[in-house]
């Protein structure tokens, strides 16, 4: 499959009173045509500065994105113009945010939020715009799609928002979904639903996805690749199966064994890591973990470990990543 | 050794004994919200039907686990037992007392035994108070430590014991992250010496790695003061760790209530069923071999909920009767009880 988005050397970095804050701070990677690739990491880590970054939607002030190159399908969005970045977001790129209370205008119906979005950037009549948008509610599983499309937002659930939501970032046909946090704030049974949906459609569309989240069972049912991010910079990599059986990072596996799991029997108590996480204002040279890192050495203090390849998929940056396995047992 | 005396060990070893004497019981719980129409004159037109005629008991040192979706009422049941809520009928029995027939005088004993911890370590600290304040603020109305020195000493005490520095007391919660001020809402919650714990979502705002942190002390408190906690949650994962028993509410009512292996491994009621179905699994394998059956539809509005057994519309297994009959919350096997009449 080709590369349909490389993302190199990121760094966006937010200038507050307080200090410079390293929200990104050299991220790379790539998203091939049709792929899911998933974003994982705590709050504050940077998962969403990357994503907004890559649609060049990071406010000024205070943040700026200060070195990298984004390229999409060719072309590299940092060097394009507003209007021609204009022209990309909602048609080439499609977003789907956490809260699809917040992410819809409350005093505009859903037709019309639906058609704006189609009519900025296809040519098309009103007319069949509205067509195209009874089409894509009903293909999003909303019942009565012509009586919803003059309802406003606040007529309907938090999932059938979502599917509002969903239905907007795939009017344009994108080639890219951006999913930041889609399900977090569903129930279960609708979580499910959703998600589920996504994957048909994305499959079916052959749309790439990018997932953020930090729910590690929704990486492992729906991601091809996985992201592991911490205090803005990506410390793992690879296939859903190198990440979930065979961690090199420390702080992966201590993510890994945070989680209860819901399908065994108790076995041990939760085994975390101490701490927090660092302030992003007060990075230093070495590794931005090793305060809370059992295997620390000096070594990890002096410079930031590089991101090196494990295997032909997966990439970690840890000194210690050979014999992670050997210590962790 | 047979099954039940493993899972007793297992229970021993990492979730701590329990006695078997009731200390909370709850019988046949209604709380109606009404729904009123008109300016000056407030004319009552419906109700939410938050919480329909719940039952369970808690033992003594004893976690059980309260689970469901938005809306199926286990905050307000959690909110009844506290009297936060006048229930609109049934009992709540503490330690044989019924809390629903005390006037609130009466009722102050019993909050200093009955505490709760909040979901959201935002809105539950008051910005204004020093974390220091904020937990001696009960110890001074209920007259717990009536001397200033020793309040203070207690509050470095409760700060350690919750894992956070001394210093933190003359902090503001703002100064603090997510995870450090859910410890100082349980060292609040523990400086009245409760008996019974009621956690409102407790851990569902913070991240992996803290949430972890925070169980682990929940867990350590529990073993520490012998505390019974009610465990309110959405988490199915977070609930099999943390529980003992677990119930499991749908719109209102209880639909399946059993010992927390029981419950995961041999679920009986469809709803009980379709929400194990839907949630994820960190493991990518096991991921592809599941069959992810996704019940269909959504939670009915419990203002205007199903007739019959109120599942009956999303059902897989719904036969005609379901849709008249309320099914009975019936013992089915040794403390695993199920509404549902086609199990």
């Amino acid at each position: 499959m080709a590369t349909l988005l490389d993302i190199e050397n990121l760094r966006t970095h937010f200038f507050t009173s307080a200090g410079v804050v390293k929200a990104v701070d050299g991220v790379s990677y790539t998203v091939d045509e049709g792929e899911t690739v998933a974003v994982v990491g705590e709050s504050g880590c940077g998962k969403s500065v990357t994503a907004m970054s890559i649609l060049r939607l990071i406010p000024w002030p205070p943040g700026k994105i200060v070195d990298g190159s984004i390229k999409f399908d060719g072309n590299d969005l940092l060097k394009l113009s507003e209007e021609e970045m204009r022209n990309i977001r909602g048609r080439d790129i499609g977003m789907i945010f956490q809260e699809p209370m917040t992410s819809l205008n409350p005093v505009l119906s859903i037709g019309l939020q639906l058609t704006e979005t189609l009519m900025a950037h296809t040519d098309i009549t009103e007319q069949k715009a509205r067509e195209r948008a009874i089409e894509l509610l009903g293909m999003v599983g909303i019942s009565e799609p012509d009586r919803r499309l003059d309802q406003y937002p606040h007529h309907l659930s938090g999932g059938m928002r979502q599917r509002v939501v969903i239905a907007m970032a795939l009017s344009c046909e994108p080639k890219l979904i951006i999913a930041d946090e889609p399900t977090t704030a569903l129930d279960v049974t609708i979580q499910a639903q959703i998600l589920e949906l996504m994957k048909e459609l994305t499959k079916s569309m052959g749309v790439a996805m990018i997932v953020i989240t930090h729910n590690l069972g929704v990486v492992a049912r729906y991601a091809d690749r996985v992201n592991v991010m911490y205090a803005g910079r990506i410390i793992e990599s690879g296939t859903a199966q190198d990440i979930y059986y065979r961690p090199k990072h420390p702080y992966t596996l201590a993510l890994l064994k945070s989680v209860p799991r819901m399908d065994q029997a108790r076995q041990a108590k939760l085994d975390p890591v101490d701490g927090q996480p660092p302030d992003l204002s007060q990075l230093d040279a070495g590794c931005s973990f090793r305060a809370r890192c059992r295997f620390a050495t000096d070594k990890c203090a002096q410079s930031y470990p590089p991101l090196e390849q494990v295997s032909d998929t997966h990439h970690a940056a840890c000194f210690e990543k050979d014999n992670l396995e050997e210590m962790a047992s | 050794m047979s099954g039940t005396e493993a899972a007793l060990r297992d229970d021993a070893q990492f979730r701590g004994t329990h006695s078997e004497e009731v200390l909370v019981e709850v019988n046949d719980l209604k709380m109606f919200f009404p729904v009123t129409e008109g300016i000056f004159i407030h004319r009552v037109v419906a109700s939410v039907k938050a919480v329909n005629g719940v039952s369970f008991q808690i033992k003594r040192g004893e976690t059980l686990g309260l689970v469901g979706e938005s809306g199926c009422g286990k905050t307000t049941t959690g909110r009844c037992m506290l009297q936060l809520e006048q229930a609109t009928s049934g009992e709540i029995l503490y330690e044989g007392t019924d809390l629903t027939k005390l006037d609130s005088k009466e009722m102050i004993d019993f909050r200093k035994k009955i505490q709760i911890i909040f979901q959201d370590p935002f809105s539950s600290l008051n910005p204004r108070m020093t974390v220091g304040d904020i937990i001696s603020e009960p110890m001074k109305v209920h007259g717990i430590i009536e001397d200033e020195g020793a309040r203070r000493e207690r509050v470095l005490e409760l700060l350690t014991k919750c894992g956070l520095k001394t210093n933190f007391a003359e902090r503001y919660p703002h100064e603090m992250s997510g995870g450090q001020r859910q410890r100082v809402g349980i060292a609040r919650a523990l400086a009245m010496n409760p008996e019974f714990i009621i956690c409102d979502e407790a851990v569902s705002a913070l991240d992996v790695s803290i949430q972890a942190q925070v169980i682990n002390l929940l867990e350590d408190l529990r073993e520490e003061f012998g505390l019974t906690y009610l465990f309110i949650s959405h988490d199915l994962s977070v609930i099999r760790h943390i529980c003992h028993r677990v119930a499991v509410m749908y719109l209102g009512n209880m639909v399946e209530l059993a010992d927390c292996d029981e419950l995961y491994d041999n679920p009986m009621h469809p709803y009980t069923q379709a929400l194990l179905e839907a949630v994820p699994i960190p493991d990518p394998d096991l991921e592809k071999s599941r069959a992810h059956k996704i019940v269909k539809g959504e939670i009915p509005s419990p203002m205007n909920p199903p007739s019959g057994c109120v599942f009956h519309p999303r059902c897989e297994k719904a036969v005609a009767s379901c849709s008249q009959n309320v099914p009975e919350f019936r013992e089915v096997k040794p403390g695993h009880w199920v509404a549902c009449t086609e199990v």
